[in-house]
């Protein structure tokens, strides 16, 4: 028990620090809510159901600019296609815990608790409890978000229109780009899925033009990546 | 050995090739809100938008910080559209 606690309390304070940019991240997801008028049940709801940031801003845009209910859950399940390679690479670890287990812990899971759990399982293989590591540090993934989701509906219902913050959402999928700024494969990935969503915006029907662009920016991704192969 | 087979659900390729997804979505989210006015036609001239993108990229590119990305672009946007476009 008190070896479980002890993993608990390691999960929540290893993933402490990275909890520092999700706090504003939550805060300004939870001010596009109210300044797209979702209301704030709606945005608070998003951050309990979903529980992954960037595409509950998906969600929100397409939403509010409204795209079918199909189109939204393929974008929001392609925003959070990176998932399955977090939970391929976790099952290595996890993959002998019981269902209800693996349902909690797919539940917090996030990039952040995924970067500091995945490390301490790998050098704690052996512990029986690990799992309380992702346990930790999801939840406190789990509780910041929701906070900062709050903190952002209250904020939103008072700042004003004139600050045009929906030009936030382009500013926060640009941001959680920069790693791949100085891939240039990457790049022209990027530049692929931006041109063909912004011509496609208005000639691919149903809004589907997030899905159509990011498949076609794929098949460039597979292309790039088969040619590399091919080089070697 | 064990340890290897379970690696291998997906091939280092998959990996690869997943590692790309963020990069071919999130401009399909980006771009359009940038370059396409109210009215959904392209609007490149006089765009305090793209001039905004542009700054928070290169300070994006030179912190690799999240926040500062985001609070340059938009910071930038308002110097923009209050002071600069009135």
């Amino acid at each position: 028990m008190n070896n479980r606690l002890k993993t608990l309390a390691k999960g929540i304070i290893d993933v402490s620090p990275l909890m520092i940019p999700v706090l504003p991240f939550g805060i300004i997801y939870g001010v596009i809510g109210m300044d797209l008028g979702i209301g704030p049940y709606m945005t608070l709801g998003l951050s309990i159901i979903i529980f992954g940031g960037a595409s509950q801003i998906v969600l929100l845009q397409l939403f509010s600019g409204g795209a079918s209910s199909l189109v939204i859950l393929s974008s929001v399940g392609a925003v959070n296609a990176r998932h399955v390679l977090y939970g391929a690479v976790l099952s290595e670890h996890l993959s002998g815990l019981k269902l209800s287990w693996k349902i909690i812990l797919s539940y917090v899971m996030t990039d952040q608790a995924f970067a500091v759990s995945n490390d301490y399982f790998k050098k704690n293989d052996k512990d029986k409890n690990q799992h309380y590591h992702l346990l930790g540090s999801g939840f406190t993934c789990w509780t910041i978000w929701q906070i900062s989701t709050i903190l952002g509906i209250v904020l939103g219902s008072v700042v004003p229109e004139e600050l045009g913050l929906s030009f936030t959402i382009s500013l926060t999928f640009l941001a959680l780009l920069i790693s791949d700024f100085r891939k240039f494969k990457n790049i022209i990935v990027m530049l692929v899925s931006g041109l063909v969503a912004t011509i496609g915006f208005n000639i691919i029907p149903f809004k589907a033009y997030i899905i159509v662009a990011a498949l076609t920016a794929l098949i460039v991704a597979v292309l790039l990546t088969l040619t590399d192969v091919e080089k070697k | 050995m064990i340890f290897l087979l379970k690696k291998d659900i997906l091939s280092d390729k998959e990996k690869k090739i997943l590692s790309f997804v963020p990069a071919a979505i999130f401009p399909a989210i980006i771009f359009p809100p940038i370059f396409l006015d109210d009215a959904g036609s392209i609007d490149i001239e006089n765009n305090p938008k793209i001039l905004a993108a542009i700054f928070a990229i290169i300070v994006g590119y030179f912190s690799k910080n999240i926040i500062a990305t985001i609070f340059a672009g938009l910071i930038s946007y308002w110097f923009l559209i209050f002071v600069y476009y009135q």
